[in-house]
């Protein structure tokens, strides 16, 4: 990156990739149509030809790392493999070639599909009811606590707090703020599980619900979750069902049957449909029964053979999305259930949580771990032996995974564990990949030994070397500026 | 190990607190920026804010992560360390005299006993 020149920077006065047709119709006189305020100046756009054009973008894609490139372990994100089956359904044109506007009886087959999708979803996750409309994990987050609030108030119970626990995610607390509640933080045990004697302390009749991932982030399942949602329903509190680690458990156990009343899932991470870069992504929002009529409207029912959108839902949270959602999300990840099936979902399961048990063993000589037990799909090593030994960090180590072509894992999260790095590997990776990320951190590791600064410096074979990251989030550069 | 001045009082969440004449300085402790990371934004109240023991009054944001401070007194805020807005990056490098946040007119100084002694924060640090 450094030294890449901006498209702004390749731009000559003069120079253009297309010429406009003559135009078919008379021409305006813009200014004393619209006034010369209205119409402002013209937009510094870059003057570059069309092969300027190809060769800056499929230089900077070149530069790009995906799980179509290699390996990449992110954390609580899982990465894996996209099928490109998905993408094949999702550009039909039939699919994406419908106007949003077009009446329901010409739309029947995607609306099929979306109803469908709502029941695979309950029947994974053991809801009763989904809506497809969310865009996005923390979007669903929304959804889902805006739900409960609208419940709460029209059961005429003010409720002002919401728990979270201090392994959750940053987009729950994010959330219950957003939506206007005071967030009460319950710490995590000696065991890395949920303290159920702190949490029976924080909730009384002001708390709306408890926000819980399972198996929470440090890949451990939340065993008394049976308990937990008991201490939480005695009181009258709901508890939600954050979906981001949806893939240890399906097919195996459903949030629904673990007493959670709403769910959101990530279409992106669990069903196999892209993500990072951008999405988009999908997050649909699942419940039970008695908050059906909370549900964003429209919802896809049916009557007789015909799909419809039901619009009436007396107490809707109202619209969360323009139209129905990322339709073309739903469809990749709707053609991931077929193509899998119930068993193959189930293995899916299995097999991510096989993969994060092995290279759990393989590596955990090297680092610390919070917890030592048999993980789910992720596990959390902690590298402060590192930083006592060698003096590198966790962000070093991870800098040199770079040169070694692996996207590292995630870093410094969850908040709990010092200099953590929480290693995600998913399914879809063979033992020879997940060998040789365990030979990168070994080799790594005695590089630490030898000569730190190797590590301190690193990347070192990357267009960008190490970025400053204070420099980066305190003067932020969002806006080409020309130089004269 | 970071560094545990003897002459402060301190909470279990990292705050030190300096008093003199019912007025205490507040600010983070070294073990505290040192697991935080470079800070990069402070958000502190203003002069005359109330703060509340055990609540959050601030927030340090570091290339890591974003972390509430919380009030180890009750009292009124009657000095703010501005120099921190255009500067976070004292906190990594003082952050027992330069990074002082605020100082506050305690409501009730029985408060103070509730909080822990260098010998007890120490304690703390090495059994994490």
């Amino acid at each position: 990156m450094n030294g890449t020149p901006l498209i702004f920077e390749k731009s000559r006065p003069g120079r253009e990739g297309f010429r406009l047709e003559k135009a078919d119709v008379p021409e305006i006189d813009l200014i004393n149509t619209i006034g010369e305020e209205l119409l402002g100046r013209e937009p510094d756009l870059p003057e570059v030809s069309e092969v300027d054009v190809v060769r800056h973008y499929t230089g900077l894609s070149d530069m790009n790392f995906g799980v179509d490139n290699g390996f990449y372990p992110l954390g609580s994100c899982t990465m894996k493999y996209n099928p490109k089956i998905n993408e094949e359904i999702a550009a039909i044109p039939n699919f994406s070639e419908l106007h949003p506007y077009a009446p329901e009886e010409l739309c029947q087959g995607t609306l099929e599909i979306m109803y469908r999708m709502q029941k695979y979803l309950c029947e994974i996750t053991g809801m009763d009811f989904f809506t497809l409309q969310p865009a996005a994990g923390a979007h669903g987050e929304l959804t889902g606590i805006l739900i409960i609030k609208k419940y709460l108030e029209a059961s005429g119970k003010n409720r002002t707090k919401i728990i979270v626990p201090d392994s959750s995610h940053g987009t729950n607390p994010a959330t219950a703020k957003e939506s206007g509640f005071e967030i009460v933080k319950v710490s995590s045990g000696k065991d890395g599980l949920v303290d159920i004697s702190e949490l029976q302390k924080a909730v009384d009749e002001d708390v709306a619900a408890l926000m819980l991932t399972n198996p929470n982030t440090l890949g451990l399942f939340e065993k008394h979750i049976l308990e937990i949602s008991r201490i939480l329903h005695e009181k009258g509190a709901l508890l939600y069902y954050d979906g981001a680690n949806l893939n240890a458990i399906m097919g195996i156990a459903r949030p629904g049957d673990m007493g959670f009343d709403v769910v959101h899932v990530n279409l992106h991470k669990t069903f196999s449909t892209p993500h990072g870069g951008g999405g988009p992504g999908a997050g649909p929002v699942g419940v039970k029964a008695f908050l059906r009529d909370f549900l964003p409207k429209p919802i896809v029912e049916k009557e007789g053979d015909k799909y419809f959108l039901n619009y009436d839902l007396p107490h809707s949270i109202g619209r969360m999305k323009a139209f129905y959602g990322n339709i073309g999300v739903v469809l990749k990840a709707y053609t991931y259930v077929r193509s899998l099936g119930a068993r193959g979902l189930k293995e899916a399961s299995e097999m991510a949580v096989l993969n994060a048990n092995y290279l759990k063993k393989q590596v955990e000589d090297l680092f610390e771990a919070p917890v030592n037990t048999i993980c789910k799909h992720e596990f959390v090593a902690s590298a402060s032996n590192w930083k006592e030994k060698y003096g590198v960090r966790a962000l070093d180590i991870a800098k040199r995974l770079l040169d070694y072509g692996f996207h590292p894992p995630t870093i410094y999260f969850p908040l709990i564990v010092e200099e953590a790095l929480m290693i995600e590997p998913t399914e879809t990776e063979s033992r020879e990949t997940l060998d040789a990320f365990a030979d990168a951190l070994r080799k790594i590791c005695e590089e630490a030994r030898e000569n730190p600064d190797l590590l301190r410096k690193a990347p070192h074979h990357m267009p960008s070397k190490r970025v400053d990251e204070v420099k980066a989030a305190r003067e932020v550069k969002l806006k080409y500026v020309p130089t004269e | 190990m970071s560094k545990v001045p003897k002459n402060l009082l301190y909470t279990e969440e990292h705050e030190w607190i300096m008093v003199e004449d019912g007025r205490g300085t507040i600010g983070i402790t070294d073990h505290a920026q040192e697991a935080l990371g470079d800070v990069v934004y402070v958000d502190l109240p203003a002069v005359g804010d109330k703060i509340v023991k055990g609540e959050t009054f601030g927030t340090v944001e570091s290339v890591k992560a974003a972390s509430d401070i919380y009030a180890p007194v009750s009292g009124t805020v009657v000095e703010v360390n501005e120099a921190l807005k255009e500067n976070p990056e004292l906190i990594n490098k003082s952050p027992y005299e330069d990074a002082w946040m605020v100082v506050v007119e305690l409501d009730d100084e029985n408060e103070l006993d509730e909080l822990l002694s260098p010998e007890d924060y120490k304690n703390i640090l090495e059994g994490e």
